[in-house]
């Protein structure tokens, strides 16, 4: 997810480590997060990916006047036919690796830049799944004094057909 | 809080359920959260008659935030200098996850951690490793 200005909010944070079912005090409690090592607030290990939020241009968020895949009285809400399959994911893919290299840990202030740069690319044949490609990108996000925070490599699959269950 | 060296050996190990019968709205929660609005997460319709799937399934970046949550009870806050995990298989609505790290060394003042969640049928959905800085 690439983004020119992420910045880092409490109310933010709070809401990301409730959906993890995170209910650390250093999470959302400035106070209480003063006293400890961590000296302030600070965001979960793989609150970056958040940074979607951030990405003007992210494909897996619904955007006014465009069309959206997924349903509403139909099950797409896409008229026209897509050009291949690439099934798996419906659209997205599906996630295959998230690593995260912290450089320090980031909270409430910092102003990020995530730059997006093309990893390797890769296929292989699955069982359940057909042919894979897989497509990996590195993000580097930099805080406001332009020092690396986080480096982000992720591994994307898009399968020829749905994962077998 | 944070892990003491000499107190640390190989082949230690540290467990917790990372939830209980994983529910729909949590997967929401995590999509709102995240900004991750991919349907096959939240679209049961979209779901099972357009991706081909029998229901919608979790954002491996929830298992991953979940088993973080571990790893930071593990090590304390602010203590992680590296996490990456591998999906493995898919995570449903229902599902119940253990998650454990397990110490692989100790090193320089970083322990060097390998990190597996599995469901409530021993499948491994997700694996992989950390390293913290320890006392």
């Amino acid at each position: 997810m690439a983004a020119d200005k992420f910045p880092v909010e409490g109310s933010h944070i709070m809401m990301f480590a409730r959906s993890i079912a995170d209910d650390n005090q250093v999470y959302y409690d400035a106070d209480y997060a003063k006293s400890t090592e961590a000296g302030g607030v600070i965001a979960p290990p793989t609150f970056a990916q958040s940074s979607a939020q951030f990405d003007p241009n992210y494909f897996l968020r619904p955007k006014i006047g465009e069309e959206w895949f997924g349903s509403g009285k139909e099950a797409t809400s896409i008229k026209k036919k897509e050009s291949s399959g690439g099934g798996g994911g419906g659209g997205g893919g599906l996630h295959a690796e998230q690593h995260f290299e912290y450089h320090r840990h980031i909270g409430p202030g910092d102003v990020l830049t995530a730059e997006v740069k093309p990893g390797k690319t890769w296929e292989k044949e699955g069982k359940r799944s057909g042919k894979l490609v897989f497509s990996e990108t590195i993000t580097e996000y930099r805080d406001q004094n332009g020092e690396l925070a986080i480096t982000a490599r992720g591994v994307g699959v898009r399968t020829e057909r749905p994962v077998d269950q | 809080m944070a892990l003491s060296a000499t107190s640390l050996k190989a082949g230690d190990t540290y467990t917790e359920c990372l939830v209980e019968d994983l529910s729909r709205t949590q997967i929401v929660m995590y999509a709102g959260a995240s900004g991750d609005y991919n349907p096959v997460h939240t679209d049961e319709k979209f779901t099972k008659e357009i991706a081909g799937y029998p229901s919608v399934f979790a954002h491996g970046m929830l298992t991953m935030g979940m088993t973080g949550r571990m790893l930071t009870n593990y090590v304390g806050d602010g203590r992680l200098t590296k996490y990456g995990v591998r999906f493995t298989s898919q995570v449903w609505p229902g599902d119940t996850l253990n998650s454990t790290a397990t110490v692989v060394d100790v090193t320089d003042g970083i322990v060097n951690l390998s990190v597996e969640t599995t469901n409530q049928d021993g499948a491994l959905v997700l694996s992989g490793y950390a390293a913290a800085r320890v006392d």
